[in-house]
C-alpha cells in the first residue's frame, strides 16, 4: 500500500493505492489520524480509486478516523471508491455514515 | 458458550436455498449434529491447493491471490470471488490476531477443494476452504461479531464471513482450530441481487 498526500489551503487529500489489509491498515490509520488529530486539518479527503482491497481492519481505521474528525469538528470525506471498497462499505452498512462522493471534483465541491 | 459435544460449532447453518440473501442474518449457533451437508469427505472432494504459511500479515496477499485464482477456476461470478477471498482473508486475520495473539511465524494451513454435497436434498457443487492453526482454543462466544448498528472500529470480520459463505463451522481437534467454510456455486441465472442493495 502507498499513501501520497496533497495539501492545500484548509484541506489534505490522501491518495491511497494498493491493499488496505491487516499488514497495512496501521500505516493508513497513522496517516489519517495525523492529519485529523495532530495537524487539525479541517477537511481530509481520501481518494480510494486505486485501492484494490480493504479488509475489516482497514474499515476499522476509517471508522476511527471518522470518530476523530467528529471529535475535533473536522470532516473526513471519501471518494472514488473501487468496487471492492464499495462492497465492504455496504456489507458494513457504513455507506450512509461516511461522506462519500463519486469523484474528486464532487468531493472538493462539497 | 461451551463447545458442543461433537466439538463442532456451526457459525452459519446450511441454508435452504443457495440464494445468498437468505443466508444473511444468521447468528452463531451451536450444532450437536455434525451430519449435515458439511459432512462431505475428502473422497468426495477434489484438492485445488494447500498453502502452508506463517502467521505473518504480509503473507495474506499471497493467500488472497491463490484463493482468488481458485474461485476463478470454478467459475464463480466476480462478486462471489471477491466475497470468498474476503472471507478467507478475514478468517486468517482472526487466526493471527486472536488464536496466535498477534505473534508472527506460527503455522497456518489453508486448503481449497472442489466440493460436492447436498443443499436441502439437491446436489450442489461449490468450494470448500479449511483453515487449520495451532493457536489457543477460541471461545465460540467470542466469534459472535458485533451488531452493525453499533458503529465502532472492529468486530466486522466474522460478519463479512457469515454474510458471504453458505456454511461455516468451527471445531477444535487434537489441539488445532479448524474453520471450514463452503460456498455454493450458483448458476449465473440464479444469482441474487447484489448484497446490500
Amino acid at each position: 500500500m502507498q499513501i501520497a498526500a496533497r495539501s492545500s489551503e484548509g484541506y489534505t487529500i490522501l491518495d491511497i493505492s494498493g491493499d488496505i489489509d491487516l499488514a497495512h491498515s496501521p500505516q493508513m490509520r497513522k496517516a489519517l489520524l495525523g492529519e485529523i488529530k495532530e495537524k487539525r486539518i479541517p477537511k481530509v479527503f481520501l481518494n480510494l480509486k486505486n485501492v484494490r482491497y480493504i479488509d475489516s481492519s482497514g474499515i476499522a481505521s476509517l471508522v476511527e478516523g471518522l470518530k476523530a474528525s467528529r471529535d475535533v469538528g473536522s470532516r473526513l470525506i471519501l471518494y472514488s471508491l473501487s468496487n471492492n471498497v464499495r462492497e465492504v462499505m455496504q456489507l458494513s452498512r457504513l455507506q450512509k455514515i461516511f461522506e462519500i462522493f463519486d469523484d474528486e471534483q464532487q468531493a472538493l465541491a462539497s | 458458550m461451551a463447545m458442543s459435544p461433537t466439538g463442532v460449532n456451526r457459525l452459519v447453518k446450511p441454508v435452504c436455498n443457495p440464494n445468498r440473501r437468505e443466508c444473511q442474518g444468521e447468528r452463531l449457533t451451536e450444532s450437536n449434529d455434525a451430519s449435515g451437508s458439511m459432512a462431505s469427505t475428502p473422497a468426495e472432494s477434489d484438492l485445488l491447493v494447500t498453502l502452508q504459511l506463517n502467521s505473518n500479515p504480509e503473507a495474506l496477499c499471497l493467500v488472497r491471490a491463490a484463493v482468488g485464482r481458485a474461485t476463478e477456476l470454478l467459475h464463480f461470478q466476480d462478486r462471489e470471488c471477491r466475497a470468498i477471498v474476503r472471507s478467507v482473508d478475514e478468517a486468517l486475520a482472526n487466526v493471527i490476531r486472536h488464536a496466535y495473539q498477534g505473534k508472527n511465524g506460527l503455522p497456518i494451513e489453508v486448503t481449497c477443494r472442489k466440493w460436492q454435497g447436498n443443499d436441502n436434498g439437491s446436489p450442489t457443487a461449490g468450494l470448500e476452504i479449511v483453515l487449520l492453526d495451532s493457536g489457543i482454543a477460541l471461545d465460540p462466544a467470542s466469534l459472535q461479531g458485533r451488531e452493525l448498528d453499533d458503529i465502532r472500529p472492529g468486530g466486522l470480520g466474522l460478519h463479512f464471513i457469515k454474510q458471504s459463505m453458505d456454511q461455516v463451522e468451527f471445531s477444535r481437534n487434537h489441539g488445532k482450530n479448524q474453520l471450514r467454510m463452503i460456498k455454493y456455486l450458483v448458476p449465473a441465472t440464479a444469482q441474487a441481487k447484489p448484497e446490500g442493495e
